[in-house]
């Protein structure tokens, strides 16, 4: 199953370290990543793909969730299809 | 992977309310019909029972997995003057009873269907249901009626418009904030997922699942970017951003259809505002240059909006139902309520908008005094809005039960408020004693 993660909030050193060491743990193997500040603020978008199409989705949203809390980050995580839903023909 | 494009998808749903409105499952009820009304009600709970079981679970899952609200998860019936018309009995309360007692143990926000179809002439089903409506409404809390009293084809059932002005009354003396739950409509549709208006038509499917989009935000923050350019471009842009917000409606519904094991209806894509700020359809009307809200080109900038998101969304989606397009309650639009306590918006240029809308006078609060006869004066001109032009037309009004214009409403927690409206003081009591039948105008005649 492919997500879409988001981490939004302020730049500080070891983000992206931080969030790709939880997805290792998880078992979330990275497709893409790309990271930009937009008007001062730490933007990461990931497309990462679990190991099983039935992976638990809830318990990696709950563990990413917690892991924002810590860095002090808003970390998103969605399925990646309702992107190409709203945004492709 | 296109980073903009998530990103834009996320600040939509985030910061401009785009949200999936509502997932409402229609569920026949003609095959509870019984003899015995205990026996057909129990028939009624175990089906709604058995349909809607994984319903709210099924929408929980998918706002978690895509991230996308669901505010609320609704169904609605067959009407129910029709599944009652053969149980031996006066007294249609009982079947409203059911309705609220299978939608609180499913966890459903609200059930639609306490309905009646009366445009041409009663049937012995639809005279007891009428009947009922105060009593029902006191009786439950996640109940919503709807009668049908005109259309097109028919023409406008006034004996119906009259006594619905009495039944408004009756339900206002018991609380005025129960009028939320009854509306009167002109050219009713048998898929609209929204409430309170929402019923399972008799030519649907057993059972079906219709989706309710919703994104005034969105469309304001879009019209944004287009600031001064000519209606063109206003047009355009409204269409593209309808378009994905339809596509969203679309995708949640084939997900949920397919996990539940029942067909996919429509997707309704209607601007429905919220109290919240930035959720307001009256907003976007101001965004088109619009001083406030009720100046003169209201209803321009109206036909506009409510055409260009029918046009969007049509291409988005398999097939496009219910009512699509923008509503305009008062009490439920930031902007509206503004507008109106600053003395900008009257009942006038309110009815005039509901010509070009997608329904109608919609959640206006008026004086405690307010005669019955005037409010059925006002569900026959909206009802003749709606026959003549070929649309849906709807009252929903709130007699305000021991308040004058001036003051406000309050219809506690979520619901908001609502500021009375002043009503022309001129009597229409002569005009809806007639009775009868308004006959169908003359492009009713197609065949």
């Amino acid at each position: 199953m492919k997500i879409i993660i988001t981490v939004i909030g302020q730049d500080k050193v070891g983000i992206v370290a931080q969030v790709s060491a939880k997805l290792a743990e998880l078992n979330i193997n990275i497709i893409d990543i790309s990271q930009t500040l937009m008007q001062h603020n730490f933007t990461m978008i990931l497309m990462g793909e679990t190991a099983s199409d039935k992976a638990d989705i809830e318990g990696i949203q709950n563990q990413l969730t917690a892991l924002g809390g810590q860095i002090g980050v808003d970390i998103r995580t969605q399925r990646q299809e309702i992107f190409d839903a709203i945004q492709k023909l | 992977m296109e980073s903009r494009q998530i990103l834009e998808t996320i600040q939509m749903i985030s910061d401009e309310n785009l949200d999936i409105r509502t997932i409402t499952m229609g569920i026949s009820l003609l095959d509870c019909i019984d003899s015995d009304p205990k026996r057909a009600n129990q028939r009624i709970y175990d089906k709604l029972m058995r349909s809607a079981k994984d319903l709210v679970k099924v929408a929980n899952e998918i706002q978690m997995e895509y991230g996308i609200p669901i505010v609320n998860k609704r169904i609605s019936v067959t009407p129910i003057s029709i599944v009652a018309a053969a149980s031996n009995t006066d007294n249609y309360v009982s079947f409203a009873q059911t309705l609220d007692k299978a939608a609180t143990e499913l966890g459903i926000d609200i059930i639609g269907g306490f309905s009646a179809l009366v445009q041409k002439g009663f049937q012995s089903g639809d005279t007891k249901l009428i009947a009922s409506i105060p009593e029902a409404l006191k009786a439950t809390s996640r109940v919503c009626s709807s009668i049908n009293v005109g259309s097109t084809k028919a023409g406008i059932n006034m004996d119906a418009v009259q006594q619905m002005g009495q039944i408004i009354k009756q339900v206002a003396a018991i609380d005025p904030v129960k009028c939320m739950n009854l509306v009167v409509f002109a050219n009713a549709v048998e898929d609209n997922p929204f409430m309170a208006g929402a019923f399972h038509g008799v030519g649907e499917a057993d059972r079906v699942i219709n989706m309710g989009v919703s994104g005034p935000g969105v469309v304001k923050h879009a019209l944004e970017q287009v600031k001064g350019q000519p209606f063109d471009v206003v047009s355009e842009t409204i269409k593209k951003t309808a378009f994905k917000v339809t596509r969203m409606g679309q995708f949640v519904g084939n997900v949920a259809s397919e996990r539940l094991g029942v067909p996919f209806g429509i997707v309704d894509l209607s601007l429905a505002p919220t109290p919240a700020r930035g959720d307001s359809v009256a907003e976007i009307l101001e965004e088109m240059g619009l001083e406030s809200v009720g100046a003169y080109g209201t209803t321009a900038a109206l036909m506009l909006l409510n055409d260009a998101v029918k046009k969007g969304g049509v291409m988005a989606c398999e097939h496009v139902g219910g009512l699509s397009g923008a509503f305009i309650p008062v009490s439920e639009d930031a902007g509206m309520i503004k507008a109106v306590e600053a003395g900008r918006l009257g009942l006038e240029k309110l009815e005039a908008m509901t010509a070009v809308c997608s329904v109608g006078l919609d959640m206006v609060a008026v004086p405690g005094d307010t005669p019955a006869s005037t409010i059925s004066g006002m569900i026959a001109d909206e009802a003749a809005i709606g026959v003549q032009n070929n649309k849906t037309t709807a009252v929903r009004v709130i007699p305000a039960t021991g308040q004058k214009v001036g003051e406000d409403i309050n219809f506690g927690g979520l619901f908001g408020h609502a500021p009375i409206m002043a009503v022309n003081p001129s009597s229409a009591a002569d005009f809806i004693a007639r009775g009868g039948r308004i006959p169908a105008p003359i492009h009713s005649f197609k065949n």
